[in-house]
């Protein structure tokens, strides 16, 4: 399975794709076969029924956003690439990449696009703010029915209400970074990636 | 520091004695010691970040520990051979790999004493501190396995033993945890049953996590590790089935057995060490000993960091991986292993027992105490104190959401996948079984939501001790309750755990006044039928040499009990809203009293102020339902005592009116004003004495007519709306009494504390500045309160004074009662020079 999945794809794509997101070749081969087999209408992008075919997904109360968070804006498929880039977020910052200079681009993986990549889920309508509605919502999905209404409300006014600086009622994403600025995200945010 | 103790005990012992009278007993230890530290460790012990570390914790307690074992028993065994070792140890091959093993293995109670005080981070904490509690399962089998060896004989240890010591050491290992997690799912089953008797709860706990010991000692399992993981697994059921209360209880008594548990070892084990008759010296033997622990568990750590780095998310860097092998600490159970052993069996015994005691004393106290200036050198990242915000929960849960997403994308089983799972289980299966159906339902967001709430607000009670800042505390974490009242029951909860933390007004509206007041009529009658005199009192008095009345002394006395028992329940707002209460009225009743004789204060008796008390009581009691109009009155009682001090007020109006007059939002800064308050400026001025005096007199019925007059006062402190102007004195004249019913302060007080957070939920910006300008006017506003009570208290001139200035009860008047009391209960350093008065710290 791997060997065909390598084989299926270019060095070229696999160099670009290395640069791009710092996975290792071994890793990237790894995910490409798992992005065939995830692919089940055989024509190198992944649609949005194909995430939910996993069966995991289907009951991970984020599931839905994470599966959106996959898809550029206004599409509905996702290549390889586009794939990779997206699990690149999760990719751990390796100690020779903190010392080294810091490249002109920044790396999908700094803490910053970690960040990002949680404030999206938050931010239905991409205006860069969290809004009480938008928390409401993925406050709703994460702790099940057993919550009333206005008890998720509250938690929801006060955790905007700790984070809000500047009194517009929604979180920025300046707002954002800087509530979890002591968080470890580059730890919590992390997924090891078999090499 | 405990250890120095210990030792320097141990030297008074010897010293005293000249014999041992005490030995850390090995029965002793293992049956009640080491269970209540270890009990209070996996109790406590963080469970995710445990888990998440446990891959590494393992490795490092069992290969570490294994490596620690082989290399110095062997190592010791080759130094015998050369001859380093001198040749009165007589031990072979066994004996060193017995001895090998019990020194090899950190000691929980070592490293918990010791980390703890150094503050490492986490991570690195829960390593070194796991790998202590885990690999009690290598040492015992080890231990054990050597032991049957060394009775047998090495010569008859046939090939079969060394693979059943292994298997004994996977079942030592796995039964204790099992018999740890079957206590544990007991516990959660049991605490679920207890909503009734709440009070056996706390000893549920500690018997099941003690029986998980007993238990696991008994079919000689590691206990150690059935303990922790009865106590990490049933953490997370008991803490949200029993109460409040006895979380509290449980928490405290935990860490109290266990501190002084902890404390007994050391002592112990410093008390043993000076026992000369039990151990043999050989310096050969204690040399290679410690170079050698050093040397492999320096050696070990780095190779298994290395390993464990190829597979670790966030890798250990070299300065944790110095600290990891400094922190290697032996302790007590290796002790308390040796004397164990058997004399006959080993005949090296005493030098063995020398051997370790050095290592303990030297790993503990020169690792122990030079660690922290290692770490500070080294610069490891020490651990915050913080709790996590509301905002930091909610995120990192979908952070957790999120990579488990993505696991299952990249199609991965990494370890959120099995986290995953395992709160799937946890959540459908354990929570039914082992949680209440109230607890049950809610939901962890809310808990920890809820939790913050109460945080903060006890924060606020703590730092501010004040009823009134209730403005403060519900803009923070109480916004959500202006909002949602009737659901949040923020104030409910807050009312169920406990009434220290009722400091919400609502709660304390809804406390019908009457109720509370006859509380207090109870007390102070109690306090008055069961007062005895006590002798001890007279010495501080004896040196005024004033021959004292019997009643005389039993109100002052009373009196001082009634303060000293006001100062120690300070912290509870009801109780902080009754000393207001009461030293306010005290004060009144001094002014009364003051009137009502020339003669020397101290010779007032209390039944002559009663009448003047009594006449209030009945009217507040009435006023119970008084009009809010009426708010601006009793504000003023206060203010209308200052008009009685016409030679005061030169010094009191003009810095009230600087307050209370400028047309500046802000008022001016506390120490300009400082300095016209006639009660700071003057040393030995009279009015201080006075107040000192007076409030001593004052007969108990008096103090809780005065309650309430001060809480009439409270209210005023946060006046809803701005009132106008009133004429402070003229409603003296016409209210005398004070009618301000003492239930009233809540829903006025209340309003404004309320009016504020919708809008500063809005605008945030300008709560804060709100917030500021509040604080800033704390201290005027309190100082500002002062005056007219310390004018009042000046010896009554002129009754018929001229009217004060109008007191605008603005925003700015917001006192903190803290402030307030301390200068009504502390009077200035003259103040304890009045021939009369005594000392204010007798209160």
């Amino acid at each position: 399975m791997g060997s065909r999945a390598s084989t299926l794809l270019r060095e070229e794509e696999i160099e670009e794709i290395k640069k791009e997101t710092g996975f290792s070749h071994s890793q990237i081969t790894r995910l490409y076969s798992r992005f065939t087999s995830l692919d089940k209408g055989e024509n190198g992008t992944l649609s949005r029924e194909d995430f939910q075919r996993i069966p995991e997904l289907a009951i991970n109360p984020l599931g839905d956003r994470i599966i959106n968070a996959f898809f550029p804006e206004g599409e509905d498929q996702v290549n390889f690439k586009g794939f990779m880039r997206t699990l690149a977020h999760f990719r751990p910052i390796e100690d020779n990449e903190k010392n080294k200079n810091p490249p002109a681009t920044e790396p999908l993986n700094s803490r910053t696009n970690k960040l990002l990549f949680a404030f999206r889920l938050y931010d239905l309508d991409r205006d860069d703010k969290i809004s009480r509605d938008e928390l409401l919502q993925v406050l709703r999905m994460m702790v099940g029915v057993n919550i009333s209404d206005d008890q998720l409300g509250s938690i929801a006014d006060r955790t905007i209400q700790e984070a809000d600086t500047n009194g517009d009622t929604c979180i920025s994403f300046q707002e954002f970074m800087k509530v979890l600025e002591k968080v470890d995200v580059e730890q919590k945010m992390s997924i090891r990636f078999l090499h | 520091m405990l250890i120095l103790l210990g030792l320097v005990l141990g030297g008074v012992v010897l010293i005293a004695s000249k014999k041992q009278l005490y030995q850390l007993d090995p029965a002793l230890f293992f049956l009640f010691l080491l269970p209540t530290i270890v009990g209070d460790a996996g109790y406590f012990m963080p469970a995710r970040l445990f888990f998440d570390n446990l891959g590494a914790i393992l490795t490092y307690a069992v290969v570490g520990t294994l490596w620690n074992a082989f290399c110095t028993g062997f190592c010791l065994y080759a130094a015998k051979l050369l001859g380093v070792i001198d040749e009165r140890v007589q031990a072979d091959l066994m004996d060193f790999l017995l001895f090998g093993a019990l020194i090899s293995a950190v000691d929980p109670v070592a490293v918990l004493s010791v980390f703890e005080e150094v503050h490492v981070n986490e991570m690195l904490f829960i390593i070194v501190f796991g790998e202590s509690l885990l690999n009690d399962a290598v040492t015992v089998v080890l231990y054990k396995v050597y032991i049957s060896f060394v009775e047998v004989g090495p010569q008859n240890v046939q090939t079969a033993d060394y693979f059943k010591g292994v298997a004994s050491f996977l079942i030592v290992s796995v039964g204790g945890t099992l018999v740890g997690l079957v206590f544990a799912v007991i516990l959660g089953f049991i605490t679920r049953f207890t909503k009734k008797v709440r009070i056996i709860e706390p000893l549920f706990v500690f018997l099941l996590v003690y029986l998980a010991y007993l238990t696991a000692e008994l079919f000689s399992l590691s206990a150690i590790l059935s303990m922790t993981f009865c106590g990490i697994g049933a953490n997370k059921y008991v803490e949200a089935n029993i109460s409040q209360k006895s979380r509290t209880t449980v928490k405290y008594t935990m860490k109290t057995l266990a501190s002084i548990a902890e404390t007994i070892i050391f002592i112990f084990l410093g008390i043993s060490a000076v026992d000369k008759s039990k151990w043999a010296w050989d310096t050969g033997l204690v040399s290679c000993t410690l170079v050698f622990i050093l040397l492999f568990r320096a050696v070990g750590v780095v190779g298994q960091t290395w390993v464990l780095n190829r597979f670790r998310l966030v890798p250990l860097d070299k300065i944790d991986q110095v600290v990891m092998s400094y922190g290697g600490l032996r302790g007590a159970v290796a002790f308390a292993l040796v004397v164990l052993l058997d004399a006959e069996q080993v005949r090296a015994k005493d030098y063995f027992v020398a051997t370790t005691i050095v290592v303990v004393f030297f790993t503990v106290m020169f690792q122990g105490l030079t660690i922290k200036p290692l770490v500070k050198w080294l610069k490891v990242p020490r651990s915050t104190n913080r709790k996590p915000t509301i905002n930091e929960e909610i995120h990192e849960r979908a952070f957790d959401h999120i990579l488990t997403a993505v696991e299952d994308i990249a199609g991965l089983q990494g370890y959120h996948h099995w986290r995953d799972k395992w709160e799937q289980f946890d959540k459908n299966y354990l929570s039914k079984l082992l949680l209440r159906k109230s607890v049950y339902r809610k939901s962890e967001l809310w808990e920890a939501y809820q939790k913050i709430n109460i945080r903060d607000a006890i924060s606020v009670i703590d730092q501010g001790g004040n009823v009134l800042t209730s403005a403060r505390l519900s803009l923070p974490s109480m916004a959500s309750r202006a909002s949602f009242p009737e659901v949040t029951n923020v104030t409910n909860y807050l009312r169920e755990n406990g009434s220290g933390v009722c400091l919400d007004l609502q709660v304390i509206d809804n406390v019908p006044g009457s109720k509370v007041e006859e509380d207090m009529e109870t007390h102070h009658v109690l306090t008055g039928n069961l007062y005895k005199p006590r002798r001890r009192y007279q010495s501080h008095y004896s040196r005024h040499f004033m021959p004292l009345g019997e009643q005389e002394r039993q109100d002052r006395e009373v009196f001082q009990r009634n303060m000293r028992s006001r100062m120690e329940t300070f912290k509870s707002t009801r109780h902080k809203r009754h000393k207001k209460e009461r030293s306010l009225k005290k004060r009144r009743g001094s002014d009364t009293k003051d009137e009502g004789g020339d003669k020397p204060r101290r010779n007032v008796s209390w039944q002559d102020k009663d009448p003047v008390a009594v006449p209030v009581e009945p009217e507040e009691d009435k006023a119970d339902q008084s009009d809010p109009e009426k708010e601006e009155d009793v504000g003023i009682i206060f203010v209308a005592r200052k008009v009685e001090t016409p030679k005061q007020r030169p010094k009191s109006v003009p810095a009230a009116l600087d307050v209370c007059q400028s047309p500046s939002p802000l008022p001016p800064s506390p120490p300009s004003e400082d300095s016209h308050l006639p009660w700071k400026g003057g040393v030995g001025s009279p009015p201080p004495c006075v107040s000192v005096e007076a409030t001593k007199i004052i007969p108990v019925d008096l103090q809780q007519a005065w309650n309430q007059s001060i809480s009439s006062l409270e209210s005023v402190s946060s006046p809803p709306a701005p009132a106008e102007p009133v004429h402070p004195r003229v409603s003296a004249l016409f209210r005398p009494g004070g009618s301000r019913p003492a239930s009233y302060t809540g829903p006025i007080g209340a309003a404004p504390a309320q009016a504020p957070a919708p809008a500063a939920f809005c605008f945030p910006e300008r709560k804060k500045k709100q917030l500021m300008e509040e604080e800033e006017e704390e201290e005027p506003g309190a100082s500002q309160e002062m005056q007219p009570l310390m004018s009042a208290l000046k010896p009554p001139g002129a009754p018929q004074a001229p009217p004060p200035p109008p007191v605008p009860p603005g925003p700015g008047r917001r006192r903190n009662p803290c402030v307030y009391l301390r200068s009504l209960v502390t009077p200035p350093p003259g103040g304890g020079a009045g021939p009369h008065s005594h000392r204010p710290t007798q209160l």
